[in-house]
């Protein structure tokens, strides 16, 4: 009875599934793109119990063990306040990946609800929107989000502020093409002649259909993301120590770098392996979703 | 749609774009809640000493009018002074932006050559080794933070190997060129100063290579994906069945029209450039605009902040305008 049942479901979604594996099949044959996703899943996995398993506190000084060269005790090493590194860069994992994710919804956010009421109304509403989204483009996002993190003071949530404020324009744009595309479709006339009211139409109907090329976005952003918060952490415009952030850790070992080579090193490493394998995965996503390829 | 009334609108958009970002930085500056004259005096200066400043800044007036003072001001190319420097921010700025414009004129041909030549292979090899190869190593160079990669660089090629100088434009013991447009290389060559210009030289290759590399990635993407287009059309196959050789092909037929969308990408690495030479010319110790920034807003001297970063978005938007227009002379479809 059950099986059948699941059967029956099975044979209503066939072309979705079809379409899953397809995607999969794709997926497995860019090799770049899996090779990004496993980097991807590691280090969100060392994000989550990395934490638990860190041989020492990443934060409290130890001055004894200050400047040590890398060993079997302090695999990559102390800095100048006898913290062990590794257990830093492991801990540093979880704060980028509340930054990506923070950021991610808060742009993601901001960008979607307006594209739509741009694409979705358009006149008036778009214009203004488009406009401001031309005004925010018109700076390089690094140096817009300086000023804003400058500005609200130095530490994560305003870094996380920052690089949310800078980002959502591309989402919006995107929200924007795609809500004008969707308004036009024969079954948002057939709702309408339902008498659904906008709200209904616009939440249910058409923000939806928007969400998918927003969500790809944001997974091509990504590695923007950590990047651009390590650079301000590095200029000490971000993540203030001692939280273990990766890019002020880097600044942390600059005066050290002749003698003490490793204090800058290994949080450099991390940064960019993280921001590889989201830029391989991105990468290969774009690969994937290329209808030339798509055969 | 005439490419005359096309540029005509480009730029009266580009007039609005530009108001609105000087309400953009008006606005981060003036409404969050920073203190600029409490980080001049320091936390306990007496009221009437705040109050006396406040005045001198026009920080005492409300905030439209200041707002409407600045764009006066910005329309007359006053931008104000600098609170560290005291001198006139426009002043300043054109001391330490020839800096800036230098590093990355070398950068962006370091990453167009390299660009251009990985997109090629990548599409002629394409889903060989050589490929993978050239497509990790583009994706590589975006993914590695800039100031690490210089930091690393200067670690191997300064302290260790001793090949290249380490930070600065010159050498202490180089007389520097006389001043004329403020770019160490074109006026060391411009007085003869054959010393300057190869000490020059010497320094920027580290901090051009970090910033060009960083930028590579997008160019080759580009080149990589629209060669694979060309290379697939009847033109090339006829070339091809002519018996001409494959270099021939690929260099004069194909490459010629791969290259146009490339054109479109230039524009956005220049804003990637302009990201990076904050990170490099901060690593690298280069006293161009990225650190003038930098300084400004580590120190809150706002009309410095104000000043800098619209002239960044002033010239970024510029560069893209321009590559809008010469892309809309190549290609007349994109007029609409």
């Amino acid at each position: 009875m059950i099986l059948e049942k699941v059967s029956e479901f099975m044979e209503k979604r066939k072309p979705i599934f079809e379409d899953w594996k397809h995607t999969f099949y794709l997926w497995r044959k860019t090799k770049l793109a899996t090779v990004g996703t496993i980097i991807v899943l590691i280090f969100v996995v060392v994000a989550i119990i990395g934490p638990l398993f860190v041989p020492y506190d990443p934060i409290v000084q130890n001055m004894k063990d200050r400047l040590q060269p890398p060993s079997f005790q302090h695999f990559f090493g102390t800095d100048q306040f006898g913290r062990d590194i590794f257990s830093r860069v492991i801990s540093g994992a979880m704060i980028e990946v509340e930054i990506i994710i923070i950021v991610s919804m808060i742009s993601g956010g901001i960008g979607l609800i307006l594209g739509v009421l741009a694409g979705y109304f358009g006149g008036v509403v778009d214009e203004v929107l488009m406009r401001t989204t031309d005004m925010f483009l018109a700076f390089p996002g690094l140096i817009l989000a300086m000023a804003f993190a400058a500005m609200l003071g130095p530490s994560l949530i305003n870094t996380i502020i920052a690089i949310s404020l800078v980002g959502w324009t591309v989402f919006a744009r995107l929200a924007r093409a795609e809500a004008m595309k969707v308004k036009n479709q024969p079954y948002i006339e057939s709702i309408k002649a339902l008498g659904a009211g906008k709200t209904r139409i616009i939440s249910l109907h058409v923000t939806p259909m928007c969400i998918s090329p927003v969500l790809v976005q944001l997974t091509l952003r990504m590695g923007t993301v950590i990047l651009t918060a390590a650079s301000l952490g590095f200029l000490g415009l971000g993540v203030r120590p001692p939280l273990p952030e990766w890019g002020a850790m880097v600044s942390d070992g600059r005066s050290f770098l002749v003698e003490q080579w490793w204090i800058s090193t290994f949080p450099g490493i991390a940064i960019a392996i993280v921001v590889l394998g989201f830029n391989l995965l991105g990468d290969g996503l774009r690969d994937i979703m290329d209808p030339r390829l798509r055969r | 749609m005439k490419l005359g009334n096309y540029i005509i609108k480009r730029s009266l958009l580009m007039l609005l774009v530009m108001f609105g970002v000087v309400a953009i930085v008006f606005a981060i500056v003036h409404v969050i809640p920073a203190d600029p004259v409490g980080a001049l005096l320091g936390g306990n200066a007496p009221p009437a000493v705040v109050d006396r400043m406040k005045e001198q800044l026009g920080l005492n007036k409300p905030l439209f009018i200041q707002f409407i003072d600045y764009i006066w001001g910005v329309i007359h190319g006053n931008l104000g002074n600098s609170i560290q420097s005291g001198r006139p921010v426009v002043q300043d700025i054109m001391e330490y932006f020839p800096v800036t414009l230098q590093l990355s004129i070398v950068a962006i041909f370091i990453s167009i050559i390299l660009g251009i030549f990985l997109g090629i292979f990548s599409a002629v090899y394409r889903n060989k080794w050589i490929d993978h190869f050239s497509r990790i190593f583009s994706i590589l160079g975006v993914s590695m933070p800039v100031f690490w990669t210089g930091l690393i660089l200067l670690l191997v090629f300064y302290y260790i190997l001793g090949w290249l100088p380490g930070t600065g434009q010159l050498s202490l013991f180089v007389i520097p060129p006389e001043r004329i447009t403020g770019m160490i290389l074109v006026d060391s060559l411009l007085t003869g100063n054959w010393e300057a210009f190869w000490n020059g030289l010497r320094h920027i290759i580290l901090p051009a290579a970090v910033l060009g590399y960083a930028a590579t990635a997008s160019i080759a993407r580009i080149t990589r994906a629209s060669m694979l287009d060309v290379l697939t059309q009847d033109y090339i196959r006829t070339a091809k069945a002519k018996g001409m050789s494959k270099k021939v092909v690929i260099y004069r037929h194909a490459l010629k029209n791969a290259l146009i969308p490339v054109v479109t990408i230039i524009g956005l690495t220049f804003g990637g450039l302009l990201e990076g030479a904050v990170l490099t010319e901060t690593v690298f110790g280069l006293p161009g605009l990225g650190r003038y920034i930098v300084n400004a807003l580590l120190n809150l001297d706002y009309p410095a902040i104000m000043g800098g970063t619209l002239f960044i978005a002033l010239i970024y938007s510029l560069v893209n305008l321009s590559v809008d227009l010469i892309y809309a002379m190549l290609d007349p479809r994109m007029r609409a």
